[in-house]
């Protein structure tokens, strides 16, 4: 048998071919478009390892010329926005707790006399270090920071104290992950990426699936209200989000040993409305694919901001204000700050709502969206 | 029993961007009569089966389906309809028993485990019930969407062109099944585009294009549809037939292999037309058109109203 020749004609027919079903494809055509613009913007624009401006809390119980200079140098520095100035040490706690502030600096009472004396007063940088990426440049600004901001104020008798190194001690302390180690800010937050990924992309697929092979129209056709045959593929789909869950935190604790300092039922149950918020991306995306390869698009078109915009890859406050509102708006990003708050931080309830109301937000208005959609396909 | 309408429903109509797919369609089934349902690609059979099962709501018309309003009660009709859809429409990596199985839960099937069996036996897979349904043949699966369409004893059943892609055989051992359980009581609706199923009907509608343009018995239908058909047998046909479609009272022209069917409704205009013609090599015979004349007939006739 003597083989075919490569025919040019055959190959161009199919390349033609190729490209009208392409064109056909619109929304296929257009991710192919959009994915990697995004792509640019995002990584181009959005991410930066070096964050600046980060919100800190000052804790002064001092009254000397010598911490208003030091609170000074603090507001003018690139890397600290003074949002705060608070006198009580509950207050300042509860802020990092929160996640709202990076840093609190704190000047003990005394401050000023006892630099006057000569006796090398202690400041002390409290950071939230959860993730080890975002404090690390700080930390070396404060420190130049503390041998040059108080220079102008060493006058007379006091110009002594500029011969030594420095004639404030500045202590650092790391909060919540001393040693700075990455993982314990990555394993936890990659609960929530897990269950981005799964959720969105099992639903989309799964309800995608039944129209596609035909089976949602006999579905339709018996008494199966659509209520029932949405949650009854929902549910499933639930457990195996919990799942992974309890996967993930088993393997966080025994084998990466990330601490888990809060109540880990807590943790269960906030990420049910976790887990339920991506669900109805994947059931609105459903009704919005024709088929499952753009069910599959679709879904990734969510995942690349949520993993890129969320903090959970790159520091969320080294991203423009724009790029931070878009974080803002995605469920993963406030289920990071979740997770990490309740394994690193100890948080309860109190400080985990604040977080979990956007959630349900994004729920809420991406369901009837899915909902409206899912009752036009009907008719 | 007999006699009692289980499908009554007048002026059914859906439109698409304005334009009728179902155009102000009535229907009168009786219990236990088998009816088929005829028409072209196209012209809204299935969407008007799928308003009848309540998957669709018309956009106007009024009427029952078992006696439950189609408009506000669809729930309660789904649950005494069967509907095999066209394609095969039941899950391919579930098994056949498996299959069965979900389709008695979601039906509320009572004893469903004897239910599933007995469906199986009849089906005469109970050997092959591990089997995934997706690697079932053509005629295999429709036989497992009837057993399925069937597991909750509806009282009528919507076939969707059931016996597409159905060798001879299977189609044959189908139709009985289908005569056995109308005998006993069950409804039929079904749609097809065999001219010997549709003759197998009690009676019979055909629609084209949204609009029912006739229906009745098989021999009401060919006797209303008023046509004079011709059998010519002879040599070369094709370009007998060619002169033929311009003459003047010939409505269609086909071959059936060695032969040729000429129809038209007019027949004293066909005979001035034809008379040459008839004088020639070819022998010509007048027969009683078949149900294929009349409903290309009516077709080609429907065809003008449509833009």
């Amino acid at each position: 048998m003597k083989a075919y020749a490569f025919s040019f004609q055959r190959f161009w027919a199919l390349v033609i071919k190729e490209f009208i079903q392409m064109r056909r494809d619109r929304l296929t055509f257009g991710m192919m478009i959009g994915i990697p613009v995004m792509q640019l913007i995002l990584f181009g624009f959005a991410i930066n390892a070096d964050p600046k401006h980060l919100p800190t809390a000052i804790l002064c119980a001092d009254n000397s010329v010598f911490s208003r200079t030091l609170v000074q140098a603090l507001k003018s520095s690139d890397y600290f926005d003074v949002v705060t100035v608070a006198t009580n040490e509950a207050r300042t706690q509860h802020l990092l707790d929160l996640g709202d502030v990076q840093f609190v600096f704190n000047i003990p009472e005394d401050f000023g006399r006892k630099l006057m004396r000569g006796e090398r007063p202690k400041v002390l940088l409290e950071a939230d270090a959860t993730d080890p990426v975002a404090t690390g440049n700080a930390f070396s600004a404060i420190n130049n920071l503390m041998i040059t901001a108080l220079d102008r104020d060493y006058k007379g008798p006091l110009l002594r104290l500029k011969a030594t190194p420095s004639a404030v001690e500045l202590r650092i302390h790391r909060k919540y992950n001393p040693d700075a180690i990455t993982r314990f800010n990555i394993v936890p937050a990659l609960m929530g990426v897990v269950l981005t990924m799964t959720m969105v992309v099992i639903t989309a697929l799964a309800v995608t699936r039944e129209r596609e092979r035909g089976t949602m129209e006999n579905l339709l056709s018996t008494p199966a209200h659509p209520a029932e045959v949405m949650i009854g593929k929902i549910v499933p789909y639930i457990v195996v989000g919990y799942i992974q869950v309890l996967l993930i935190m088993l393997v966080a604790g025994f084998l990466f040993q990330v601490p888990i300092l809060g109540n880990p039922i807590l943790l269960l149950a906030v990420a049910l409305v976790f887990i339920a918020a991506n669900l109805s991306v994947g059931i609105t995306f459903s009704t919005l694919a024709k088929n499952q390869l753009q069910a599959m698009q679709m879904s990734f078109f969510f995942f690349l901001p949520s993993i890129l915009l969320s903090g959970f890859m790159f520091p969320f406050r080294g991203m423009p204000q724009w790029a931070q509102a878009v974080g803002s708006v995605l469920p993963l990003t406030h289920f990071i700050r979740i997770v990490r708050g309740i394994l690193l931080k100890n948080n309860g309830i109190g400080e985990t709502l604040p977080h979990l109301w956007p959630i349900a937000l994004f729920m809420v208005v991406v369901l009837s969206i899915g909902l409206k959609r899912y009752q036009r396909t009907m008719d | 029993m007999n006699g009692e309408l289980v499908i009554d429903v007048e002026g059914i109509t859906k439109r698409y961007g304005g334009r009728p797919v179902v155009n102000q369609i009535g229907m009168q089934v009786r219990r236990g009569e088998i009816y088929g349902f005829l028409g072209p690609n196209g012209s809204g059979k299935t969407t008007f089966l799928r308003m009848l099962c309540g998957l669709l709501t018309p956009d106007a018309g009024k009427g029952t389906c078992l006696g439950f309003d189609i408009l506000s009660e669809s729930g309660e009709i789904k649950k005494h309809v069967g509907y095999m859809t066209q394609r095969f429409s039941y899950y391919e990596d579930l098994s056949i028993e498996e299959n069965l199985d979900f389709v008695a839960r979601i039906f509320g099937v009572k004893d469903r485990r004897h239910a599933v069996d007995q469906s199986l036996e009849q089906l005469g897979l109970t050997e092959r019930r591990r089997q995934l349904a997706g690697v079932l043949s053509g005629g295999w699966k429709q036989r497992l969407a009837l057993a399925a369409s069937l597991i909750h004893d509806p009282q009528l059943l919507l076939l969707d062109e059931p016996t597409a892609g159905v060798d001879p055989k299977a189609r044959r051992d189908f139709w009985e099944e289908i005569h056995r359980l109308a005998a006993q009581g069950l409804t039929v609706l079904i749609t097809t585009h065999y001219m010997d199923e549709a003759e197998r009907c009690h009676r019979l509608a055909y629609i084209a294009y949204g609009n029912l343009l006739t229906h009745g018995t098989v021999q009401e239908v060919i006797q209303a549809a008023r046509l004079t058909t011709w059998s010519v047998t002879g040599d070369k046909l094709y370009q007998l037939e060619e002169q033929l479609r311009k003459l003047e009272g010939v409505e269609e022209v086909v071959a059936f292999g060695n032969t040729l069917h000429v129809s038209g409704r007019d027949a004293g205009l066909m005979q001035t037309s034809l008379a040459p013609f008839m004088a020639g090599l070819h022998k010509w015979q007048p027969i009683q058109p078949g149900l294929e004349d009349v409903f290309i007939s009516l077709m080609e006739g429907a065809k003008d109203n449509f833009s």
